[in-house]
């Protein structure tokens, strides 16, 4: 287990993790595990098909356990690739908690690759969460690359809340939740990018059972002169509702492409899609002061508010 | 105490002098309730908004509690004991109702109680709404109350309403007006009402009539509403020289 106060900082950002979790974890820092344990129900193993990352096993009915596997990167120029499998039982009710950290003080770029595949049983729930972060003062940049792809069975439901706090220089991520018959998948995507940062989201969706559902909320905040891409898209194959809503905030000189689609392939397919780009209303800004709040603090409140 | 000397608001369009209020003096002792009524367009809400700052007098002087606030921001003038409720508040993605009353009382722990109950006094349940987003998802009348009562958190010296009524059904109205019966019957503020509302009128200690960007009249709520009502049953001049028979 890690001691110094940079990892500490990291693992609280990204995980909430004040000392020692309770339950399941894996902690990865500098592309090795620095810390792991199992539990009866879930158990975490090193991959074995000679690729970077773990396994992890849930049982059949295993309910109220939380997993943490959070990554840290605290050194300049490392850059890996980590292929972490979920395979999660039917009738679990499990929490996941994700994220990644990256401290560069140096001038080399370090770079986490992730993909993340979930096998979720029938009937199962399963709350995931990732959250990413950079900190550090040199130039090396901070680069995360998340792919995030979801396979839900009959009736089981994902709830996915992923974060970038700040500090990301670029990123580029992708998500894929296939939806079985009965499935439901609410993704909350919160993004924030400030400096020259970049950030692509490219998302897919696809309710491939009778009932499905799926719900994308993306909230994005972009400052300074940094550039955002958001590629949502919503299919129906089958009688089933999907529901696209993307809002953000632009500020400075930012740029922001939101480009949603909604695509039906079956005649039953119920599909919506909202989006929204817009600078901060200056009636908000003006009704904070009235309550006693600078400019600044009016601002930060909204922003504060629009991405927790 | 509120005192305007001289308060005078000009634009321009073009070549065209616009003179929205012109040399407004007028002055308000505290624990008073005072409605400002008038035709649309006449300079209520200009002359509310230059007390809280939203608007800037480029005339004149403001004078609140004998320091010269003319030249202080909006948020200076909020610290110093006056508050706004918007006519048409904004909304906001993610801040809930329990955010903007938190923010409007400055109490980082307001109880759920004390929310319960500034909601209660515009007529709604704080179970129902205290974590709902102040977003698209609430009518215009559920904004509207949720503002009075961020106003009623803040519990300001100072409280200016702009058209508290408008939007807000029956029987919230009647919950509203009791509540600022109350609040100038216990002498907790100062409060200044833009109201069309004879209800509300009728609840004042002065009513000032403003038209055409000057004070027409100002006097009790006797003396003004009977004025008021024979202007409004007055009917229609064209139809009157036309000898229409209705």
């Amino acid at each position: 287990m890690m001691e110094n106060q940079i990892d500490q900082e990291l693992l609280e950002k990204i995980a909430d993790m004040l000392g020692k979790p309770v339950g399941s974890f894996n902690i990865r820092k500098d592309s090795s595990c620095a810390d792991r344990q199992s539990t009866e129900n879930i158990q975490i193993t090193d991959k074995t098909d000679g690729k970077s990352g773990i396994e992890i096993r849930i049982k059949d009915g295993t309910v109220g356990e939380k997993c943490h596997i959070p990554v840290i990167i605290t050194k300049s120029g490392v850059e890996e690739m980590v292929y972490n499998d979920f395979f999660i039982g039917e009738n679990c009710d499990v929490e996941i908690v994700a994220g990644c950290g990256i401290h560069n003080c140096g001038d080399q770029d370090s770079r986490h690759d992730g993909v993340h595949t979930f096998y979720v049983g029938k009937n199962s729930k399963v709350k995931y969460t990732e959250k990413h972060y950079g900190g550090g003062d040199g130039r090396g940049g901070k680069i995360m690359n998340p792919e995030t792809v979801v396979y839900l069975e009959e009736g089981a439901f994902l709830q996915m809340e992923s974060t970038q706090i700040r500090g990301v220089d670029s990123t580029k991520r992708n998500t894929k939740i296939v939806c079985g018959k009965g499935a439901e998948a609410v993704i909350t995507e919160r993004l924030l990018t400030h400096g020259n940062q970049t950030a692509i989201s490219d998302m897919e969706i696809v309710l491939d059972g009778q009932d499905a559902k799926g719900r994308v909320i993306s909230r994005s905040v972009a400052q300074e002169e940094s550039e955002q891409v958001f590629y949502p898209r919503m299919v129906g194959n089958a009688a089933s509702f999907g529901h696209v809503q993307c809002d953000s905030i632009i500020m400075g000189n930012a740029k922001i492409k939101s480009i949603p689609a909604v695509i039906a392939n079956c005649p039953e397919a119920q599909l919506v899609h909202e989006a929204a780009i817009g600078k901060i209303a200056g009636e908000q800004l003006l009704k904070l002061q009235t309550l006693g709040l600078t400019e600044e603090e009016a601002e930060d409140c909204i922003l504060k508010g629009f991405l927790a | 105490m509120l005192e305007l000397r001289s308060v005078g608001y000009t634009v321009h369009e073009g070549d065209t002098k616009l003179d929205i209020l012109k040399d407004i003096s007028l002055t308000i002792d505290d624990h008073k309730l005072v409605v400002f009524t008038g035709p649309n367009g006449g300079g209520k809400t200009t002359l509310a908004k230059i007390i809280m700052g939203l608007v800037n007098p480029t005339s004149g002087r403001i004078i609140w509690n004998g320091q010269d606030i003319t030249g202080l921001g909006i948020t200076e003038r909020a610290r110093l004991g006056i508050s706004y409720g918007f006519q048409q508040p904004p909304r906001f993605k993610g801040l809930t109702v329990r955010d903007l009353l938190t923010l409007a009382s400055g109490d980082e722990k307001m109880s759920k109680d004390r929310c319960c109950q500034y909601l209660t006094k515009v007529g709604l349940c704080a179970n129902d709404y205290l974590d709902r987003e102040v977003d698209v998802s609430l009518s215009g009348g559920e904004v509207k109350r949720i503002e009075i009562a961020s106003i009623l958190a803040r519990n300001s010296q100072l409280m200016i309403f702009d058209e508290p009524e408008a939007g807000i059904d029956l029987w919230s109205f009647a919950r509203l007006t009791e509540t600022f019966e109350q609040i100038h019957r216990t002498g907790s503020a100062t409060m200044i009402i833009i109201s069309h509302q004879e209800r509300i009128i009728s609840l004042a200690d002065e009513v000032i009539v403003v038209g055409d960007g000057s004070i027409r009249h100002r006097g009790s709520a006797a003396d003004i509403l009977p004025q008021i009502l024979a202007d409004t049953l007055g009917g229609c001049p064209v139809l009157t020289k036309g000898g229409a028979d209705l």
